[in-house]
C-alpha cells in the first residue's frame, strides 16, 4: 500500500535528492562534513567546506564532487526503492498465487524464503544489466575526474606553501 | 518579526465584540423575546466561525514572519516503508524541526565568500533555535567532521587494506614458499612474504577505491574506510602506490623478476580484471579463482626460481578451494547481489553455482593424491588429508542437494579450517629434499 501512496504523491522525486541537510557544520571547522547513510540511497552525504580563499580548481573539483553526489543520489535511491517496490510486488503475486491456504493452516503471515525469492533476484539484476552497464561506466570516469582534480588540487598548495615559505625565508 | 498575536487578536476583539454588543442592544430592544434567543444562538455560532478564522489568520502571519528569515521544507512523508531502519523516534524529531536555513534543495551550491556570510547568519540562527527549542538531533549527532588524525590512520589503513585477508594471502605465500623443494633460507622468505603483502595492501586498496557506492549498499561492506569518508580517495591510491612500487620492487629486485611479475600480474588481475567483471559477467568468479592461486605459486617461485609442476599443484589446490568458499558465501548474499547489480552465479545460474562448488570439492580429492606422484609431498598426505577432502566434498554435496541457508553456511564455515589444515598436512608431509631417506619412505 505505502509504495503507490509514494509514487502517487511524487515522493518519488523529492527522495532522489538528499533530505535538506538540517545540519551546520561548526564555524571554527575548515573540514568537510559527512552524515549518517540517507534511508533510500545508503549513501552518505558531504557537507563540502567553502574556503575563503578558494581557487577556481578548488571551486571545480567542489562543484564536480557536489554534482557527482547527487547524481549517485538519485541513481541509488530510484534503484532501492524500484527493487524495494518490485519486491513486494512479486511476494504479493507469489502468495496470492499459493492461495489463501496456507495462511490459515500456519497461522502466521506466510512469507517467501529465499529460494523462492531467487527467481525474483535473478530476473530484476538481468532487467537491470544495461542500466548497470552505464552507471559503472559513468561512475568509474567521475571516480577517475575527482580523485585526479583531488591530485592537482593538493599539488596546487603544496606550491603555493613553498612559495610562501620562499618569500618568508627571502624577506 | 510579526506582529504580536495577543495584540492583533485583542483589537480585533475589541471592534467585533463593540459592534457585536452594539447589535444585541438594537435587536433586544426593537423584536420580541424568542426571536432574540434565535438572534443570540446564530451569532454565537457566527462568533465562533471568527474566532476560528482569526485562529488560522495567526498561524498564518506568523509562519509569513518566520519565512522571511528561513524557509520552510517540505516535511518528509512520515510513513516508514518496511525496509527502511530509521526510528520512529528520529522521525518525531524531524517534525520539530521543521524551519531551517535557507538552503537548495541540494547540500550545498556553491556560494561566493559573502553569501556565505549570510548562511553564517541564518546557521547562528537556527543554531540558536535549535538551542532554545532542545538538545541536538540524534542525526545531528552523527555527522562527522572529515579530518584524518594520525591516531586513527593505522586502523583505518588496516581496514583499507582488508588487513586479514592479507594475512590469509601472505600465508598461502609463505605455505608454497615452505613447500618447495629448496632449503629453507629466512632472508628470501622474510622479503618474499613482505612484497606479497605489500602488494596485497595496494591491490585491495584499489578494489576499495573503486567499489565506495556499491559498497555503502552492501550489509557486509558498509562500514569500509572509503564509504565512512574516514579517508579521501586521493589518499587511498596514494597508499595503494605507496604499497604496490616497494611490494612489486621487493619481490622483483630483493627475490626474483619472475615472483615480481606475477605480483604485478596478480594487482593488474584483481583491480583491473575481476573488480570491473563483478558487474559484467559471472566469469569474474573464475577470474578471481586465478588471483587467489598465483600467492602460493609466487612463494614457490620465491624460494625455486621456476614455475614447476609442484608450483601448478599448489595454485591447482587454491584455485579449486576457492568455489566452495565463495559459492557457498554468495549463496546468503544474493540479495544484496542483485540489488546492487553484481553478477553472481548464485543470482543468475544457482544450479551452476552448486554444480561448481561441488566439482571443485572433489577435485580437492584428486589434487591432493597428486602431490606425492608430483614429489611435493609423501603418500601419507593423501590419507591423512583424505578425511577433511571427505567432509568438505560432503558438505559440498549437501549444499549441491539441498541447495538452501544452511548447507551454505555449514560449506562456508568448513572452508574456513579446511585450507590452512591441508596447508598444515602438506607442510608436515613435505617430501624431504632428495639424497636424505626418510624412515620407510621410498627414495624419491
Amino acid at each position: 500500500m505505502w509504495n503507490r501512496v509514494l509514487f502517487g504523491a511524487g515522493l518519488f522525486h523529492s527522495v532522489c535528492h538528499f533530505e535538506i541537510s538540517r545540519f551546520c557544520p561548526p564555524r571554527k571547522s575548515c573540514h568537510d562534513w559527512i552524515g549518517p547513510p540517507d534511508k533510500y540511497s545508503n549513501l552518505r552525504p558531504v557537507h563540502f567546506y567553502i574556503p575563503e580563499n578558494e581557487s577556481p580548481l578548488e571551486q571545480k573539483l567542489r562543484e564536480l564532487r557536489q554534482e557527482t553526489q547527487e547524481w549517485n543520489q538519485q541513481f541509488w535511491a530510484n534503484q532501492n526503492l524500484t527493487f524495494h517496490k518490485e519486491k513486494e510486488e512479486f511476494i504479493h503475486s507469489r502468495l496470492k498465487a499459493k492461495g489463501p491456504g496456507l495462511r490459515a493452516e500456519s497461522g502466521q503471515k506466510a512469507t517467501l524464503n529465499a529460494e523462492e525469492m531467487a527467481d525474483f533476484y535473478k530476473e530484476f539484476l538481468s532487467k537491470n544489466f544495461r542500466k548497470h552497464m552505464c552507471y559503472n561506466r559513468d561512475w568509474y570516469r567521475r571516480n577517475f575526474a575527482i580523485t585526479f582534480f583531488m591530485g592537482k588540487v593538493a599539488l596546487d598548495r603544496i606550491r603555493k606553501k613553498l612559495r610562501l615559505k620562499q618569500k618568508k625565508t627571502s624577506s | 518579526m510579526a506582529p504580536s498575536p495577543h495584540t492583533l487578536s485583542a483589537r480585533l476583539l475589541t471592534g467585533w465584540g463593540g459592534g457585536c454588543v452594539w447589535y444585541l442592544e438594537r435587536s433586544a430592544v426593537w423584536e420580541s423575546p424568542h426571536r432574540l434567543a434565535r438572534l443570540l444562538r446564530s451569532r454565537s455560532k457566527q462568533w465562533i466561525a471568527f474566532q476560528h478564522c482569526t485562529f488560522l489568520r495567526r498561524m498564518y502571519v506568523t509562519q509569513l514572519s518566520r519565512s522571511l528569515n528561513q524557509q520552510a521544507k517540505p516535511k518528509p512523508e512520515p510513513v516508514a516503508p518496511p525496509f527502511l531502519e530509521k526510528t520512529a523516534l528520529g522521525e518525531a524529531k524531524d517534525e520539530i524541526y521543521e524551519m531551517r536555513p535557507l538552503s537548495p534543495p541540494s547540500l550545498s551550491v556553491p556560494r561566493k565568500p559573502n553569501e556565505k556570510e549570510l548562511m553564517e547568519l541564518e546557521c547562528t540562527a537556527v543554531t540558536e533555535d535549535s538551542m532554545a527549542v532542545g538538545k541536538e538531533t540524534k542525526e545531528e549527532k552523527q555527522w562527522k567532521e572529515m579530518k584524518l588524525s594520525v591516531d586513527d590512520l593505522p586502523g583505518i589503513l588496516a581496514r583499507l587494506s582488508k588487513i586479514k585477508l592479507t594475512a590469509l594471502v601472505v600465508s598461502t605465500t609463505s605455505a608454497g614458499f615452505a613447500l618447495a623443494p629448496e632449503p629453507f633460507a629466512w632472508p628470501c622468505f622474510l622479503l618474499t612474504t613482505l612484497g606479497t603483502g605489500l602488494a596485497s595492501c595496494a591491490a585491495n586498496s584499489i578494489n576499495q577505491f573503486f567499489e565506495v557506492p556499491f559498497d555503502s549498499n552492501m550489509n557486509r561492506t558498509k562500514n569500509r574506510p572509503l564509504v565512512r569518508g574516514q579517508i579521501s580517495p586521493l589518499l587511498a591510491v596514494s597508499f595503494a602506490a605507496c604499497c604496490a612500487v616497494p611490494g612489486v620492487a621487493l619481490l622483483t629486485w630483493g627475490v626474483n623478476p619472475l615472483t615480481g611479475a606475477l605480483g604485478v600480474f596478480n594487482i593488474f588481475l584483481y583491480t583491473c580484471c575481476y573488480t570491473p567483471l563483478k558487474r559484467v559477467s559471472i566469469a569474474n568468479t573464475w577470474v578471481g579463482a586465478v588471483v587467489g592461486a598465483i600467492p602460493p605459486v609466487m612463494g614457490w617461485t620465491a624460494a625455486t626460481g621456476s614455475l614447476d609442476a609442484g608450483a601448478f599443484l599448489l595454485g591447482g589446490i587454491l584455485y579449486c578451494w576457492q568455489f566452495p568458499h565463495f559459492n557457498a558465501l554468495s549463496w546468503g548474499l544474493r540479495e544484496d547481489y542483485s540489488r546492487g547489480g553484481y553478477c553472481m552465479m548464485s543470482v543468475t545460474h544457482p544450479a551452476l553455482c552448486r554444480r561448481v562448488a561441488l566439482r571443485h570439492c572433489l577435485a580437492l580429492v584428486a589434487l591432493s593424491a597428486a602431490a606425492p606422484a608430483l614429489d611435493v609431498t609423501t603418500w601419507t598426505f593423501p590419507v591423512i588429508a583424505l578425511p577433511i577432502n571427505l567432509y568438505i566434498s560432503y558438505l559440498g554435496f549437501r549444499f549441491y542437494r539441498d541447495a538452501d541457508r544452511k548447507s551454505s553456511r555449514k560449506l562456508f564455515f568448513c572452508s574456513l579450517w579446511h585450507l590452512p589444515l591441508l596447508l598444515l598436512l602438506m607442510l608436515s608431509c613435505k617430501r624431504p629434499p632428495a639424497g636424505s631417506s626418510g624412515a620407510g619412505e621410498p627414495p624419491s
